[in-house]
């Protein structure tokens, strides 16, 4: 592929500084020029839109520490304090409790984008490895904001998650005081998990600036999971992926302002509105939505240890997804088994999430194991096993082919993916 | 300019490695600072001392809570009927095996004193709850019968007991 334009500042003060900081070269070669694969359907929204969240909980959040006390006594009152005297208060912390919603949401579309294409496969093995430490970032982060508002889920979903460290042979008991800061969740807790919540989302944006690196280093995937070849497979990103990414972005917000405006409490627990009684625990606890799937594998195990230990697994094993994926074909389009597995996938993920709202008993638990084991056969047996005996489909020969042949004009969208 | 190759050490090649050593050094007694902070301070271990208790309000078949270094701690009185069922229990078949006689103190067997904390993740269970008779965790679903001891569900072990001792009769000390 022949290289694209070079950055020409017009402007005497842009040449100016070009010749010491070639930040608009940077900006040039990356958004404006960069080739972007022909065939991107709106699956391939999802990066920017997390990105765009990303930015709206740091500035919701930033503001929201200015009215926000981290003290036992007064963190349940400051919060109320911001929904009813602070100018906008309301707004302010309905966007970022829902923005943590749609956070998750788009980043689980991203990976199960990532999934059905193959976007894992190689040569973007460490793009993916990135993005499971986001994952991990944004897990850690939204549960110490879970717990800021000193409410009754906050303080045993506090209580709980910490003590899934105790789990550890013979150290267990002195990681948890140490994680609290005494001997119960407390005050010191509070503090350090305040302070670390304002922290971890400025980690997050420096990660995500290595998981933009890595993608530009080796492109992006695309729906037929094929490298682009020739100039004819691409499209310059601005306007192309702009337009495409700006679109779909406004249409996530109507959703994302739907919740806020119209449903502000659906997702929460309305046990976080008691303030915070370290004496008496809630009949069910659950956590936020987002964390339901692998809270129901975390008590789909009847011993405490190996449900720890299958919890951290169920997150952890998606590091070694590209590997345990022995099929060179990415794109499910051409996997028509996959295809199958993987839709059973994200029914079983879904599933999980709905057995981790209801109570631990009966045939729940019976389907959350049911569940579980297939999560983990997906990995460890499905996936290496299919690699080797799936029979794929053709590929086509170029991104142009596979999109022109269908007679769709240059720059059209490409044809909706999953038709399973 | 041109490179020097001796198989002597140089001096530089001294200076490296005692600088390099005096960082690793350096960089990890800043790290005992770090993490120490951590731990429970000063103030919250005073707060841990010692508690006096006063049995004689507590009627029979009443189980209360009190606080003991932010642990709520379960005194549970218990019934005659209570005590039968904790001792004449096949200790063999238990998850963690243990007489009711090693949980109370001899001669006070209708005294139970319990951290009231699940083993499995730190809920508080519920007194009087559950097919035992004992209590039961709402998070995960453990059942504990009127020992404290782990019947059902995910727990791996049964309630502990805090550190106590009965001063008269009607009084303990927990701490």
């Amino acid at each position: 592929m022949s290289g694209h334009p070079i950055y020409k500042p017009r402007s005497a003060f842009m040449q100016w500084m070009e010749r010491r900081l070639p930040i608009g070269g940077l900006v040039y070669s990356s958004f404006i020029v960069y080739p972007t694969p022909r065939n991107l359907n709106y699956w391939w929204t999802f990066g920017g839109i997390l990105a765009f969240m990303l930015g709206v909980q740091i500035v919701t959040g930033v503001v929201l520490a200015m009215h926000y006390t981290p003290q036992v006594d007064f963190a349940f009152n400051s919060v109320e304090n911001i929904m009813r005297d602070v100018n906008y208060g309301w707004l302010l912390r309905y966007v970022h409790s829902n923005g943590a919603s749609m956070f998750f949401l788009a980043a689980y579309i991203h990976m199960f984008r990532g999934m059905y294409y193959g976007s894992y496969k190689e040569p973007r093995e460490v793009l993916w490895i990135l993005g499971v430490i986001l994952l991990l970032l944004m897990i850690m982060t939204g549960f110490m904001g879970y717990v800021l508002p000193w409410g009754q889920m906050s303080f045993w979903a506090a209580t709980v998650i910490t003590n899934l460290f105790s789990a550890i042979p013979l150290v267990g008991e002195t990681v948890v005081t140490w994680l609290w800061g005494g001997y119960a969740v407390g005050n010191p807790t509070l503090n350090r998990f305040y302070s670390l919540h304002y922290l971890l989302p400025f980690v997050i944006a420096g990660v995500v600036v290595l998981h933009v690196w890595a993608l530009h280093v080796v492109g992006q995937n695309n729906p037929a999971g094929i490298e682009p070849k020739t100039d004819e497979d691409t499209v310059a990103f601005t306007p192309y992926a702009t337009i495409k990414d700006a679109f779909l972005m406004a249409v996530f917000c109507i959703l994302f302002a739907w919740f806020v405006f119209y449903i502000p409490n659906f997702l929460v627990d309305p046990d976080n509105y008691i303030p915070a009684n370290p004496a008496v625990t809630p009949m069910h606890i659950v956590p936020e939505w987002y964390y339901l799937p692998f809270y129901a594998i975390l008590r789909a195990i009847p011993n405490k240890l190996f449900g720890v230990m299958a919890l951290a697994a169920s997150i952890l094993i998606l590091v070694f997804l590209p590997w345990l994926d022995t099929s060179r074909v990415r794109s499910a389009r051409y996997r028509p088994l996959y295809r199958q597995f993987f839709w059973a996938f994200v029914i079983v993920c879904i599933g999980l999430g709905w057995l981790g709202s209801k109570p631990p008993e009966g045939n729940y638990v019976l389907f959350a194991r049911i569940f579980t084991v297939y999560y983990f056969a997906y990995f460890l047996i499905i996936l290496p096993v299919l690699g080797k005996i799936e029979r794929t489909k053709p590929l086509p020969n170029s991104i142009a082919e596979s999109v022109l042949k269908t007679g769709a004009p240059i720059g059209a969208p490409a044809p909706p993916p999953a038709k399973a | 300019m041109t490179t020097m190759s001796s198989v002597e050490p140089t001096r530089r090649d001294f200076l490296y490695i005692a600088t390099a050593s005096v960082a690793a050094i350096g960089a990890a007694a800043a790290l005992v600072p770090l993490v120490a902070q951590m731990n429970p301070d000063a103030s919250t271990i005073a707060a841990g001392a010692p508690i006096e208790v006063d049995l004689s309000p507590i009627a029979e078949g009443q189980v209360i809570k009190v606080f003991w270094r932010s642990k709520p701690i379960f005194i549970n009185h218990r019934t005659k009927k209570q005590i039968e069922e904790a001792q004449n229990v096949d200790v063999a078949q238990l998850r963690d095996p243990q007489p009711d006689s090693a949980r109370v103190k001899p001669g006070h067997d209708q005294w139970q004193v319990l951290i009231a904390i699940c083993t499995h993740l730190g809920c508080i269970p519920l007194a009087d709850q559950g097919p035992y008779d004992g209590y039961f965790c709402p998070c995960h679903g453990s059942v504990y019968d009127t020992s404290g001891r782990i019947r059902q569900g995910p727990a791996p072990l049964n309630l502990f007991l805090p550190p106590y001792e009965f001063l008269s009769d009607t009084k303990i000390r927990i701490g």
